[in-house]
């Protein structure tokens, strides 16, 4: 049973859209369980109130990096065959900075604006309307852009490669950032003013 | 803890909530080699609206013409589904946690109108980054250092660091 199992034919492509179902079911129930669905609860991270986002987020990323690092190391995951996010350096950069500004006016990115309007936040409702307006005002200006979108290009690129140490080294000192970082938070935490929201 | 269910205040311990994401995340790859996304289904809509207006003009334009194939409805895409998943999960939460209502939330210092001007302000910036950097928090940020994409480290860097100097700037919205 090497993984992953749909690429690699062991469960029929017809199974894909289930799947999504199910993995996107299993996501919301995660992101809305761990207060994900109030934007003055996500925002808390940025004031020092509440760092939530911060424990989640980065909890998250290393238990799924070293649940797959494991799997892989067992041979029980081909990680050849996972899709890897191709760097384009410019536009990762500056993509970011206009989603951190978005983020810091509506209090949600698309992940959490969609679970906020499952539980019936109209903020969130508005924030999506604002994704769909902001995705077509993008395309019709692509031609303007498309020449950033498409600069600094290095491929599917490992960022242990890129600093030059092995995957499971990365991973350690990534561990050992955030725990470092949780101290840090719930210290913070405890001196910042609770906000009631 | 009933008190807080009952009021609905209820939330998983971070950690824990974390470890839950992390393993639905670590599934999404070993199930199907992609990681978990949530801009792409927006994108999706889009194209899909000005697929049906004006087929031409989808085929024809630089960035629509990627994502239209013959044949294939431009809404039937894994993240599409996936999304229906995270309305569905979400709701669920909702329910079990006693917080379905329909409400605005904001500071008590400002008024309903500012807060749907910024959050629909937001939301269309961030629109247009996740396009440009290909992947929102959930598809390039998360779901890249799931599986050591540089990526993914640079927009998460780039996202939170911007955030957390622009949420003092909007000090005023929050609290």
């Amino acid at each position: 049973m090497v993984g992953p199992l749909i690429p690699m034919g062991v469960i029929p492509q017809a199974w894909d859209n289930v799947f999504a179902v199910l993995l996107g079911m299993g996501f919301g129930i995660s992101l809305e369980a761990s207060g994900f669905s109030s934007s003055r609860k996500i925002i808390g991270t940025f004031f020092g109130y509440d760092f939530v986002v911060l424990k989640v987020f980065f909890t998250a990323a290393i238990t799924a990096l070293l649940g797959l690092l494991y799997f892989s190391y067992l041979g029980w995951v081909d990680y050849s065959m996972l899709y890897i996010q191709p760097t384009f350096v410019t536009s990762a950069i500056v993509g970011g900075i206009v989603m951190g500004i978005g983020f810091s006016m509506g209090g949600y990115c698309p992940g959490t604006s969609f679970c906020a309007l499952a539980i019936g936040k109209l903020d969130a409702l508005v924030f999506t309307i604002g994704m769909l307006i902001g995705i077509f005002i993008f395309s019709e200006a692509f031609p303007i852009v498309e020449k950033m979108y498409n600069s600094g290009s290095l491929g599917p690129k490992l960022v242990s490669d890129s600093l030059g140490m092995s995957a499971s080294l990365f991973a350690f000192l990534l561990v050992v950032i955030a725990v470092g970082m949780f101290y840090g938070a719930t210290w913070v935490e405890r001196k910042v003013k609770k906000v009631d929201y | 803890m009933d008190n807080k269910l009952k009021s609905g205040k209820f939330y998983l311990n971070p950690y824990m909530g974390g470890v839950c994401l992390g393993l639905v995340l670590m599934a999404t790859f070993y199930f199907t080699g992609r990681g978990l996304g949530a801009s792409g289904a927006v994108k999706s809509t889009v194209v899909a609206a000005v697929n049906a207006v004006s087929p031409e003009h989808a085929v024809k334009s630089h960035y629509y013409g990627k994502f239209v194939s013959e044949g294939q409805h431009p809404m039937n895409t894994w993240l599409v589904f996936e999304v229906i998943g995270v309305l569905a999960g979400a709701f669920l939460s909702g329910l079990f946690f006693n917080r379905l209502k329909f409400k605005v939330e904001h500071s008590p210092k400002i008024t309903i109108n500012r807060r749907l001007l910024f959050a629909l302000g937001g939301g269309l910036l961030f629109g247009i980054g996740s396009q440009l950097a290909k992947g929102c928090t959930s598809g390039a940020a998360l779901s890249g250092m799931a599986v050591l994409s540089l990526a993914g480290f640079i927009t998460m860097m780039a996202i939170f660091g911007t955030a957390f100097i622009f949420a003092w700037v909007f000090k005023k919205n929050w609290i």
